[in-house]
């Protein structure tokens, strides 16, 4: 292309649009179906129950360590279908890109969209691009919708949880969030953080059994936003053992500077599995036996008591209340 | 009131210095902290040392078991 | 973190060996916070009473303040640095967030050192940090005005709504206040400050007082120091977190403070005015000073609302005595300050209940 930015013109329709479409989206994210150029992506029928999920992903810096807005695009809704027992088989990819946006950002941004699809097996089938004013977005927006397939048996739902059932987390929390605010650079950091962002089926999929209650990635919000959900859904209490939790000691050195906790800090790599006594510790094994799992730590599990509520019992042997966070998490001094 | 958090001084220069703060590396400001040097632990708040700790992380314990023992006995 | 589990039960044990029906005061917000955290409540006897005092920053900027730093953001070519802390203190007309949301310029800094780079890249528009915090984050903010000095920025002031702590403490206990026993006195302002600005309150009050760090084992320490004292009515000013404080303080951050700051009259939410416990700009920096700069009208008008955070603050209520809270008060919806920082009396309580 001969300008190295995003023009108005590129989202006019016209043969700018086209050749963006051709040379930037289409060159990476080729397959059988997109390469039709149909409005919609047609793909065979398969026998069995869909999932379908769609995320806007906004993230300020479009490049951090451990990944970027394209990587995060595929792997977020990629998660969202693993964890509700899907395969994930197509994506759907919208973006809405910033007048003036070098095109070189752009490039990396799609061809990391392609690398995470192609090496998570799905297929990007169909997209669309707009281009909005200068000053009226942030660079790039991209919505992804997905489509993944369940298996026959598989209903993971609140609904299955029951008292005495184990909690798993797939590992230490907190390092997306905290990674994204020290990259934004508003914090004299060369931090060792790297973000978790990755796509979770190869780990979840695998487990898919009648004895897996429920399954969550906790992003926004972190485990404990997440855990509460999952009390109100259910009905049912969670006690979880502080100490049992696991832990980065670089996210914990810089939360605590900041006085942030990493229980409310973002992920996205991480799956919360809700699974039965007896199926807790193959589910504890096989998670740990793949890379993405391998601090996989049983942290608690459900009650009868304290309804609707986490509760979080302290290395001293006390309790107290894990609440939902009450707004954006913030950098305190005091 | 205010948030404080230990860390190691791995180098200075000028009115800056570059510390660890378990794996993390940061810049902070030592003009609060004149006699501060390299290898020294220090309070940070607000991107500032506030403090220099002259007793190491791991001797902490020890010194809070000895005040403890010392209290126990009276003194 | 297994040595904590290692040392609590002893503290714990001795604590009830030496306990007596008392009433401390944890002065500083974090204490509050770390003692919720760990849940030191569960285990401690019942006849140790632990009150939050008004150690939080945030707390106990007044509304009148807060609508001042509105006012002043709000206007064109003020760009307005803070810490996380100020972002949702509901003032008369909302909060710094509100007005954000309506299109003011409204930063969030973790070092006040942070808007001296933004205000040298944009010299076209004014810089003014809005300082909150005591005696601990004060000296961090005279150091952003020597360096502005130096690099001759010429586009950045402060607004200083910095508070002290041992005025505060003065008016809670010349007031007649015989509620408290004694004060866990906070860690890191004693960083700066030492243990002599406390002295008056075991030699005029016959206060207890120990200067505490942190953690569970700190927090249990400094009050069985604090029951000795009681026991012995023998009441001093003693030091137990030694790692985070020396007995003469940070004379450096102190030789800052006295240079930049000079200690005026202000407002603090729930308390009033109290004189001598704000921190203005020195007459020498005047320049710096956003109250002059921007001819900002002190003294506004406080709302009254039927939050009890005063009483909360002066020992005389718990969070839960209160008719709004966790009603009409809650994190996501404060009235009082005391809700508002996460750290905040009634915040504290309301995360952490049972």
């Amino acid at each position: 292309m001969s300008q190295d930015r995003i023009l108005m013109s590129h989202g006019a329709g016209g043969l700018k649009t086209y050749q963006l479409i051709k040379e930037i989206f289409h060159k990476h994210f080729a397959n059988p179906i997109l390469t039709r150029e149909l409005d919609a992506g047609l793909f065979p029928g398969t026998p069995g129950r869909w999932a379908m999920t769609t995320d806007s992903f906004v993230v300020k810096p479009l490049f951090f360590p451990g990944g970027d807005i394209g990587k995060l695009s595929v792997c977020g809704t990629v998660n969202d279908l693993a964890v509700s027992g899907a395969k994930p088989l197509y994506l759907t990819s919208s973006f809405i890109l910033e007048e003036g946006l070098p095109l070189i950002d752009l490039e990396k941004i799609v061809a990391s969209m392609a690398h995470t699809a192609r090496e998570a097996g799905v297929q990007i089938v169909a997209g669309d691009t707009k281009v909005v004013e200068k000053g009226s977005g942030d660079g790039v927006f991209i919505t992804t919708t997905g489509l993944g397939l369940v298996p026959g048996e598989i209903d993971y739902s609140p609904q299955h949880i029951q008292p005495g059932d184990k909690v798993i987390i797939s590992g230490p929390l907190g390092q997306h969030g905290l990674t994204i605010m020290a990259a934004r650079g508003n914090l004299p950091v060369t931090s060792s953080l790297v973000s978790d962002c990755a796509c979770l089926h190869e780990l979840l999929n695998p487990l898919h059994s009648p004895e897996i209650r429920c399954m969550r990635d906790p992003t926004r919000g972190g485990l404990a936003t997440t855990l509460n959900e999952l009390a109100l859904q259910s009905g049912l209490g969670i006690l979880l053992e502080e100490g049992a939790i696991p832990r980065d000691p670089a996210v914990e050195g810089l939360a605590d500077l900041l006085g942030l906790d990493s229980l409310y800090l973002a992920n996205e790599g991480k799956a919360v599995v809700i699974a039965s006594p007896q199926a807790a510790p193959r589910v504890l094994a096989q998670l740990r036996n793949h890379p993405l799992g391998r601090q996989t730590s049983l942290i608690g599990e459900v009650t009868g008591e304290a309804a609707g509520q986490v509760l979080l019992q302290t290395d001293l042997g006390t309790k107290r209340v894990l609440r939902m966070p009450a707004g954006e998490l913030l950098p305190r001094i005091c | 009131m205010c948030v404080a958090v230990p860390a190691k001084i791995l180098s200075i220069s000028g009115e800056e210095a570059l510390v660890d703060l378990q794996g993390n590396q940061l810049t902070i400001c030592i003009t609060l902290v004149p006699q501060a040097k390299i290898g020294d632990y220090v309070l940070i708040h607000a991107g500032f040392a506030i403090h220099t700790i002259d007793r190491e992380e791991a001797l902490e314990t020890l010194a809070l078991w000895e005040e403890l023992n010392k209290f126990a006995q009276g003194s | 973190m297994p040595k904590e589990v290692k040392t609590v039960p002893d503290l714990i044990k001795r604590i009830k060996e030496k306990v007596r029906p008392v009433r401390f005061m944890e002065v500083c917000g974090t204490h509050t916070m770390a003692i919720a955290k760990y849940g030191l409540r569960e285990i401690l006897p019942p006849e140790i009473e632990l009150l939050s005092g008004p150690g939080c920053p945030v707390c106990v900027t007044s509304q009148g303040d807060i609508d001042l730093a509105l006012e002043l953001a709000a206007r064109p070519g003020v760009t307005l640095f803070t810490f996380g802390d100020m972002l949702r203190v509901p003032g008369a007309s909302g909060s710094l967030e509100s007005v954000r949301a309506q299109g003011a310029k409204v930063h969030i800094l973790y070092s006040p050192l942070d808007c001296l780079q933004y205000a040298i890249n944009h010299p076209q528009e004014e810089i003014v940090f809005l300082g909150v915090g005591f005696e601990t984050t004060a000296p961090t903010v005279a150091v952003a005005i020597e360096q502005a000095l130096a690099h001759k920025v010429n586009n950045f002031s402060v607004l200083s709504f910095h508070k002290r702590v041992v005025p505060a403490l003065q008016a809670l206990v010349s007031g007649g206040n015989t509620a408290i026993d004694g004060f866990l006195l906070p860690g890191h302002v004693s960083s700066i400050l030492g243990r002599e600005p406390y002295e008056f309150l075991a030699r005029e009050y016959n206060k207890a007082c120990v200067i505490t760090g942190f953690t569970a084992e700190d927090i249990l320490l400094g009050l069985l120091m604090l029951l000795s004292q009681v026991e012995n009515k023998s009441y001093r000013v003693e030091i137990q977190y030694k790692r985070g404080v020396n007995p003469e303080g940070n004379p450096q951050a102190l030789a800052y403070l006295a240079k930049y700051f000079t200690p005026v009259e202000t407002t603090w939410r729930g308390l009033g005015p109290i004189p001598e416990s704000g921190l203005g700009l020195n007459e020498a920096y005047k320049d710096f000073d956003a109250f002059r700069r921007f001819s900002l009208q002190l003294g506004r008008k406080e709302i009254p609302t039927a939050c009890s955070c005063g009483e909360i603050l002066k020992g005389l209520k718990r969070p839960e005595d209160c008719l709004l809270f966790a009603n009409q008060c809650t994190p996501l919806e404060p009235v009082g300050p005391c809700m508002v920082s996460s750290e905040g009396s009634c915040a504290a309580s309301y995360h952490y209940r049972r």
